[in-house]
């Protein structure tokens, strides 16, 4: 098992009080946690890639772990989430994709069992490249107050043998939601979508 | 409170790894930002007094907030540094009243100490610009290990009548510093400069 060679992390907390409307009773609050890792595979093709997702899994717990913290402490207070990845200039977008199941099964297994696919999105570039990490509730995908993104990014990283990997968690729906659609009270939580 | 928050972020960064070598403890700094309204957008005011009272107010806010994210005692601080970015609608020196008169005060009650000038920076710009906070030890300015900066950036602030505050604070001081000049155990924490 290779060990996960962190350069760098970087959390970030959101709290979102009005956007113009009526201020919230409790507001909104978004957080990513980034981390800078070392692209084993840069520089080369490498066929076999698949055991790097194993090597993750610690790495995907820790900043799950951290989010939750970050939000305060209580799981049950995080009602959405998202993933992506930043490869650098040196890696291909396949190594982007190693972080779908560590990243996703470690924010499902600490929320107890989250029953919605994890959105996520990712893409090669250089330093200081934005990412918009898509957001959707964590029981019901179709949620439509809760489809939201946050952009992240980090202004030294990813250099070329380098990856950035995020994890996002929210606690509530856009501030001054309101376009319809499934609504979280509504949710059935049987197959992930409604 | 006087001052209209919309948005509060905070950013906690930790260096692991540079160059290779392992950086133990991690270097480690933070930012807390507000997005708040600017009472004198759009309109020629003479006097600001009304933005060094939310200055006064944002010092304490963001202070405390930046040394809960690192969470650490706040008399172990060890550099800091203020930054602010006006919306189109504004001037720089709504900027300017709310960094320089009275920020200063509460972010040294906060902390405990806080000889030296807190270094600055403040621009105007658009939604998403790019907050280069400089960073400068807290009882010493010429600490040269902790001469540095710290990047943040909102991408949906400031909005055309907003202002964007931050203050970074950090627990130390750049990842593998060695480039000599004075070191933090040689202050004498009188004038605030050695």
């Amino acid at each position: 098992m290779a060990e996960v060679a962190v350069r760098k992390k970087l959390m970030i907390v959101e709290e979102i009080y009005h956007e113009g409307g009526p201020a919230a009773t409790h507001p909104l609050r978004r957080s990513a946690a980034l981390a800078v890792i070392h692209n084993p595979f840069a520089g080369r093709y490498v066929e076999d890639i698949a055991g790097f997702m194993e090597d993750l899994k610690p790495l995907g717990l820790d900043m799950a772990e951290s989010l939750i913290a970050a939000l305060g402490g209580n799981r049950k207070t995080v009602e959405g989430f998202g993933k992506g990845a930043i490869v650098g200039s040196a890696g291909e977008l396949e190594h982007g994709a190693l972080w779908h199941v560590p990243g996703g099964y470690a924010m499902r297994q600490l929320l107890g069992d989250a029953k919605a696919i994890v959105a996520s999105t990712k893409k090669v570039g250089g330093p200081g490249t934005r990412l918009d990490v898509p957001i959707t509730h964590i029981n019901a995908s179709y949620v439509r107050s809760h489809f939201d993104a946050m952009e992240v990014g980090i202004g030294d990283a990813p250099c070329a043998s380098e990856i950035v990997l995020a994890l996002v968690m929210t606690t509530g729906p856009r501030v001054h939601a309101r376009v319809g659609g499934l609504k979280a009270s509504e949710i059935k939580g049987e197959d992930g979508l409604r | 409170m006087k001052a209209r928050i919309r948005k509060l972020a905070t950013f906690l960064e930790e260096t692991h790894n540079e160059m290779g070598r392992s950086v133990n403890p991690p270097s480690r700094r933070a930012a807390a930002v507000a997005v708040i309204e600017n009472p004198c957008a759009g309109k020629y005011v003479e006097d600001l007094s009304e933005l060094i009272a939310i200055g006064e107010e944002l010092g304490e806010l963001l202070t405390q907030r930046a040394v809960a994210a690192l969470g650490i005692s706040a008399p172990t601080a060890e550099s800091y540094g203020k930054a602010a970015a006006v919306g189109e609608n504004g001037e720089i020196e709504h900027a300017a009243a709310i960094l320089h008169p009275k920020l200063g005060t509460p972010v040294r009650k906060v902390l405990g100490k806080g000889a030296a000038l807190i270094p600055s920076s403040k621009k105007r710009g658009g939604m998403g610009v790019v907050l280069d906070i400089p960073l400068g030890h807290k009882d010493a300015a010429y600490v040269r290990s902790h001469f540095d900066g710290m990047e943040v950036r909102i991408n949906d602030a400031p909005r055309a009548n907003e202002i964007m505050v931050a203050i970074a604070i950090t627990d130390s001081g750049r990842p593998l510093a060695r480039v000599g000049g004075l070191t933090k155990d040689q202050i004498k924490g009188e004038d605030g400069l050695r």
